[in-house]
C-alpha cells in the first residue's frame, strides 16, 4: 500500500495506542515509539508495528507511536487502522 | 556475595553501610541490647522556645556536616517542611547530611539539586517516589539508599542503629513549650504515629507549625519533655496534598472485581467471624473490599475487634456503627480519620513502633488478623515487590507491607493480573521487599492463587467452592495476553539495600542501565 | 443442555480497556459493540480492534457477540466482512423491522463462510427489534433464519417512536415486551430485554429484572459490570426451588427404575413443563453456584 496522506488511530488513553503514519523521504519504516513500558516490550512494539505495515507492502513511512501499554492485537489493529487511513483505501483484506 | 533466604545475592559488606547480614527467614532474628535514648539535656526555668526562623533553629541544633536528619511523611504529597529546611540547610552551607526521613513523595523533587550540590549524601527511608526515585535508581546519590519498612525504621531507630542527630517535625497544633498534636488547625493531619519514634529518641527535636495555641496543647501527643525547639511559620503544607476529603468508593469494575473475590476469599477463610481484626490501604480495591466486608458484618451480624494502619472513613464508619470496637491509627487518609481521631477515644493514635517493630513486647501487627496489601509485582515464590517498577527504578515504597504480612494470620495481595502490559505475576521480582512465606493469598481480577505453604486456607476455599489457581498458571494467562517482558538491564553497582524488618538484608537495588 | 443468557454485556467496540477482560465479570454473553458506542469517524478502527481481539483474545465460556451496524449504513457490509473471519459466537443485526432484514444479512454471511472456507452456518444471528414496525413483525423476525438465536427488545428508539418516555414501571413497554417475548417463545428462540440505563440506581434495576424474569425472559442487555450479579441473583432459583427440581428428577428416575407410565409427586401428576421447568431451575441453579449437580 501506499502511503498518500498522515494516518491517524488510537488514543492515549490506558492500554491504547495512538499511531500516526506519515509519508517518508527514506526508503525504510523508522518508528518513533514513546511508551510506558519501553524498557520491557519497546523493541518488540517497534518490530511489530514495521512487521505489520511491511506486511501490506509498505517500504517507505514514518510512524510515530504514544503506547499506553497495548497489548499486540491492540497495536496491529491501530497500525492497520491509520494505515488504510494513511493510503486512503477501504479495499480491506481480512486474514481468515 | 551471599544468598539470602529468597535467593538473593547479598554483598557481606557495603562501603558506607557496613556489614550486612543476608536475610535468612522472618523470624530468625533474636534482638539483644537494649534500647538506645536521646541525649541527657537541661531546661532553665521560664526560658522559652520559640525560635524565629528554620534556619536560627539549625543553627541552634548545632547541625554539622556529616549528621542525620529526619522528618516525617504525615503531609504526604503536600509537604512543605523537608523542601523549607533543606534550603535553610543548604544556604548555611552544611554539607554531607544523612536524610532518614519515614517516607518521601513526589513534593521532595527539590532534593534532587541537593544530592547534586553535596548537601545531602545518604537517604535512609521506606519510600521514593518520582522524580527522586529516578534519579536515585540512576546512581546520583553517593551513598547507598536503605530501605526499611515503618516497623524496621522504628526498630533502627530504637536498637540505635539509625541515629538522628536532629528531627524537624511539622505539626498543625502546637504550643510555645513543645506540646503538639496532629489533630486540629488549618494543616491537621491526625496521627503522628511516624513522628512519635523521631521526637522520643532524636538528639534534637524541632517543631514547626503553622497553628501556635495557647499552652497548653493538649492533647500532646508529642510532649514538651522531648521537643527543643518551636518554629512558626506562614504554612506547614498545601490542604490539598495532605488528606483527601473521604476518600470515595471506587467505581474502577477492575478494583470492584478484584475486591469481589478478596472478600470471597476472607470469608470462606475462617478468620472472618466474632472478634477479628483487620488492615487494609486506601486503594481502590482496598477501599471496596472494606465497603462489602461491611455489607457482610451487618448481614452475618459479625463484629470485629479492631482495625489498624492506615485509616480511611470507610474504617471509621465501621468504629462508629460499633462494627468494630477500635482503631488503631499511624496515619490517617482522610478528612473523616481526622475527624475522629480528634474527639473519639477508641480511635487511638499509635507510634510506629507499637505498629509493626519486630522487636519490642508486641507490636499491634502481630494480633492482625486479616490484611490486605498491595503489589507491583509477584513472584512464583510469592515474594513481593512494593518498591521498584518492573523497569528497575525506585518508585513506591515498602510502608509496612513486610510488617503486617508477617504478622496477620492471612496476608492478602490485591493486584490487577495486567497492569499496563506489564504482567503482575513474574518469575522473580525485580526487588523482593515482602518474603514469600509471609504472603498468603494473591487475589486478581483474573482469579485466586494461594500459597502452597497454607494447605489449611487451600482446604478451606476449595469446601467453599472457591475457584483457585495454580500461581504459575495465572502467570502464564497473563504472559499470553501481555507476551514476555524483556529483563531489565542493571549495571553492577549497588544502588541501595532493602532490609528485611528485622535489620536482615532482603534484597538489594542496582544502578538501571539506560544504554 | 442450553445456555444461559440471562446477562449480555455491551462493551464500546472501540476502547481497548473495556475490550481486554471483559469476560471477567460472569455475563454469560459479551456483546462488542460497532453500532451506537462508536462515532461515525472511528467505524473503521472499532472494526479492525474488534475484528483482532476476537482472533488474539480468549474469552473462556463466555459467549462472544458483535453488534453490527445495519446495512443500510455505509459500514454493516464491511462489518460482516471482517466480523464472519473472526467468528465470534453470534452477529446481532441491529434495528430489524423485517425478517427480510435478517435474511439480506444471512445471506451475505453465508457468502462470506463459503469464500473463507468455513462451515456454512457456523455464526449465529440474534435480532434487535427497536421499533413499532419491528414489533407488530416479531414472529416474522422471530422464525426467519435457522440462524437466529434470539430476539433482543431494544427500547430507546422505540419508546421514541411510540411518542413516549420510559417510566419505572415500564407500562409503556409492556405491549412491545409481550409482544416480542411472545414471538421468541412461538419461534422457540430466546428472547432477551432491554438495557436500563441508570447504573446507580440498583433498586429500580432490580426492580425492572424481577418484572421482566416473571414476564418470562430469559435475560436482558446489561451497560456495566456492576448490573451482572444484580440479574444473577434474581434469576437464582430459590431453595425451595431447587429442592422441589430435584425431587421432580427423583420421582422420573423412580418411575423409570418401577417402569412406571404415570409419575407422581406429592400426589400431584408430573407432566412435561414440569419436568422442563425443572431442569431449567437446575441449570439456573448450577450457574448461580447453589447446585452443583452430579457431574
Amino acid at each position: 500500500m501506499e502511503i498518500k496522506k498522515i494516518g491517524r488511530a488510537g488514543t492515549v488513553e490506558s492500554n491504547d495506542i495512538s499511531i500516526v503514519i506519515e509519508p517518508s523521504d527514506k526508503k525504510d519504516i523508522e518508528v518513533e515509539l514513546q511508551s510506558a513500558v519501553l524498557k520491557q516490550f519497546g523493541r518488540h512494539i517497534k518490530a511489530l508495528i514495521i512487521d505489520t505495515l511491511q506486511s501490506k507492502g509498505v517500504k517507505s513511512a514514518y510512524v510515530k507511536a504514544v503506547d499506553k501499554g497495548a497489548i499486540d492485537c491492540v497495536i496491529k489493529a491501530r497500525t492497520l487502522t491509520a494505515l488504510y487511513r494513511a493510503a486512503e483505501s477501504e479495499e480491506y483484506v481480512w486474514e481468515e | 556475595m551471599i544468598k539470602n533466604g529468597v535467593g538473593r545475592e547479598i554483598p557481606e559488606y557495603l562501603e558506607h553501610i557496613g556489614k550486612l547480614v543476608p536475610y535468612e527467614n522472618a523470624f530468625s532474628i533474636m534482638p539483644e541490647g537494649n534500647k538506645v535514648g536521646s541525649k541527657l539535656k537541661r531546661q532553665l526555668p521560664h526560658k522559652s522556645k520559640l525560635i524565629s526562623s528554620i534556619k536560627e533553629a539549625i543553627k541552634a541544633c548545632g547541625l554539622k556536616d556529616g549528621m542525620t536528619i529526619s522528618f516525617h511523611h504525615h503531609l504526604r504529597n503536600g509537604d512543605y517542611i523537608i523542601n523549607m529546611v533543606m534550603d535553610a540547610i543548604a544556604s548555611l552551607g552544611i554539607k554531607d547530611l544523612k536524610l532518614a526521613p519515614s517516607s518521601l513523595n513526589p513534593c521532595h523533587a527539590p532534593l534532587i539539586e541537593h544530592i547534586k550540590n553535596g548537601v545531602i549524601t545518604s537517604i535512609e527511608t521506606s519510600g521514593i517516589r518520582e522524580p527522586l526515585g529516578t534519579a536515585i535508581s540512576q546512581g546520583i546519590l553517593p551513598n547507598p539508599v536503605v530501605i526499611r519498612s515503618h516497623g524496621g525504621r522504628a526498630r533502627a531507630i530504637e536498637s540505635g542503629e539509625l541515629k538522628i542527630d536532629v528531627a524537624f517535625l511539622g505539626v498543625p497544633c502546637c504550643d510555645e513549650y513543645g506540646n503538639a498534636n496532629g489533630f486540629y488547625g488549618k494543616s491537621a493531619f491526625g496521627s503522628l504515629g511516624y513522628a512519635l519514634v523521631d521526637a522520643k529518641y532524636a538528639d534534637k527535636v524541632v517543631l514547626i507549625t503553622d497553628n501556635l495555641v495557647d499552652y497548653p496543647c493538649l492533647p500532646a501527643s508529642i510532649n514538651q519533655s522531648q521537643v527543643d525547639y518551636v518554629v512558626k511559620v506562614g504554612s506547614i503544607g498545601d490542604p490539598k496534598g495532605i488528606v483527601s476529603g473521604a476518600i470515595r468508593f471506587t467505581k474502577n469494575p477492575r478494583d470492584i472485581l478484584i475486591a469481589e473475590n478478596a472478600v470471597k476469599a476472607i470469608e470462606a477463610s475462617g478468620y472472618f467471624k466474632n472478634g477479628f481484626s483487620y488492615q487494609t490501604g486506601a486503594a481502590g480495591a482496598s477501599l471496596a473490599v472494606t465497603q462489602f466486608l461491611r455489607e457482610k458484618m451487618i448481614n452475618q451480624n459479625i463484629k470485629g475487634s479492631f482495625a489498624l494502619g492506615g485509616i480511611t472513613s470507610q474504617i471509621v464508619q465501621l468504629l462508629e456503627e460499633g462494627l468494630f470496637k477500635g482503631i488503631f491509627d499511624t496515619q490517617c487518609f482522610d478528612l473523616d480519620a481526622v475527624r475522629s481521631i480528634g474527639q473519639n477515644p477508641k480511635h487511638f493514635e499509635i507510634d510506629a513502633a507499637t505498629y509493626a517493630s519486630p522487636f519490642n513486647a508486641g507490636c499491634i501487627a502481630n494480633y492482625l488478623d486479616i490484611v490486605m496489601l498491595g503489589a507491583m509485582e509477584i513472584d512464583t515464590d510469592f515474594n513481593v515487590n512494593v518498591i521498584s517498577g518492573s523497569d528497575g527504578i525506585i518508585s513506591q515504597a515498602a510502608g509496612g507491607h513486610q510488617d503486617t504480612a508477617a504478622g496477620a494470620k492471612m496476608s492478602v495481595v490485591l493486584a490487577p493480573l495486567i497492569r499496563a502490559r506489564i504482567p503482575i505475576i513474574v518469575d522473580k521480582v525485580t526487588t523482593v521487599v515482602t518474603p514469600g512465606e509471609t504472603v498468603d493469598v494473591i487475589v486478581t481480577d483474573y482469579g485466586i492463587a494461594v500459597n502452597p505453604r497454607r494447605q489449611d486456607l487451600i482446604d478451606r476455599f476449595k469446601e467453599a467452592k472457591l475457584k483457585l489457581y495454580d500461581i504459575e498458571e495465572l502467570k502464564e494467562i497473563a504472559e499470553k495476553i501481555t507476551g514476555t517482558p524483556e529483563r531489565i538491564k542493571f549495571k553492577d553497582k549497588i544502588i541501595g539495600v532493602v532490609q528485611y524488618r528485622d535489620g536482615s538484608v532482603i534484597d538489594v537495588l542496582r544502578e538501571v542501565d539506560d544504554a | 443442555m442450553a445456555r444461559l443468557r440471562r446477562t449480555m454485556m455491551y462493551v464500546p467496540g472501540n476502547n481497548p480497556a473495556n475490550i481486554m477482560g471483559a469476560h471477567l465479570y460472569g455475563a454469560d454473553s459479551i456483546m462488542f459493540d460497532l453500532e451506537d458506542s462508536v462515532s461515525i469517524r472511528e467505524k473503521d478502527s472499532a472494526r479492525f480492534l474488534v475484528y483482532y481481539a476476537l482472533k488474539n483474545l480468549d474469552f473462556g465460556n463466555t459467549e462472544t457477540v458483535v453488534r453490527i451496524n445495519g446495512l443500510d449504513t455505509p459500514f454493516g457490509r464491511k462489518d460482516l466482512e471482517a466480523i464472519v473471519r473472526a467468528k465470534p459466537d453470534v452477529i446481532r443485526i441491529p434495528k430489524t423491522e423485517r425478517a427480510k432484514d435478517v435474511l439480506e444479512v444471512e445471506s451475505i454471511i453465508a457468502e462470506i463462510e463459503e469464500k473463507a472456507g468455513m462451515e456454512v452456518g457456523t455464526i449465529k444471528l440474534m435480532a434487535a427489534i427497536e421499533s413499532p414496525l419491528g414489533v407488530i413483525n416479531a414472529f416474522e423476525i422471530a422464525k426467519s433464519s435457522k440462524r437466529l438465536i434470539g430476539i433482543a427488545l431494544g427500547a430507546e428508539d422505540f419508546v421514541t417512536s411510540m411518542k413516549t418516555t420510559r417510566s419505572k414501571d415500564g407500562l409503556e413497554l409492556l405491549m412491545a415486551r409481550s409482544q416480542v417475548l411472545m414471538a421468541a417463545r412461538a419461534a422457540n428462540i430466546y428472547a432477551l430485554d432491554t438495557v436500563f440505563s441508570d447504573i446507580n440506581d440498583d433498586e429500580g434495576f432490580i426492580k425492572e429484572v424481577e418484572l421482566i424474569k416473571q414476564l418470562g425472559f430469559d435475560g436482558k442487555s446489561v451497560i456495566h459490570p456492576r448490573q451482572i450479579p444484580l440479574v444473577h441473583k434474581v434469576y437464582a432459583p430459590t431453595e425451595k426451588e431447587i429442592n422441589h427440581a430435584l425431587r421432580v428428577l427423583d420421582a422420573i428416575k423412580e418411575a423409570e427404575e418401577k417402569s412406571s407410565g404415570v409419575i407422581a409427586l406429592d400426589g400431584k401428576m408430573i407432566d412435561a413443563p414440569i419436568v422442563e421447568r425443572a431442569y431449567r431451575t437446575l441449570e439456573l441453579a448450577k450457574a448461580s453456584g447453589l447446585y452443583e449437580g452430579d457431574n
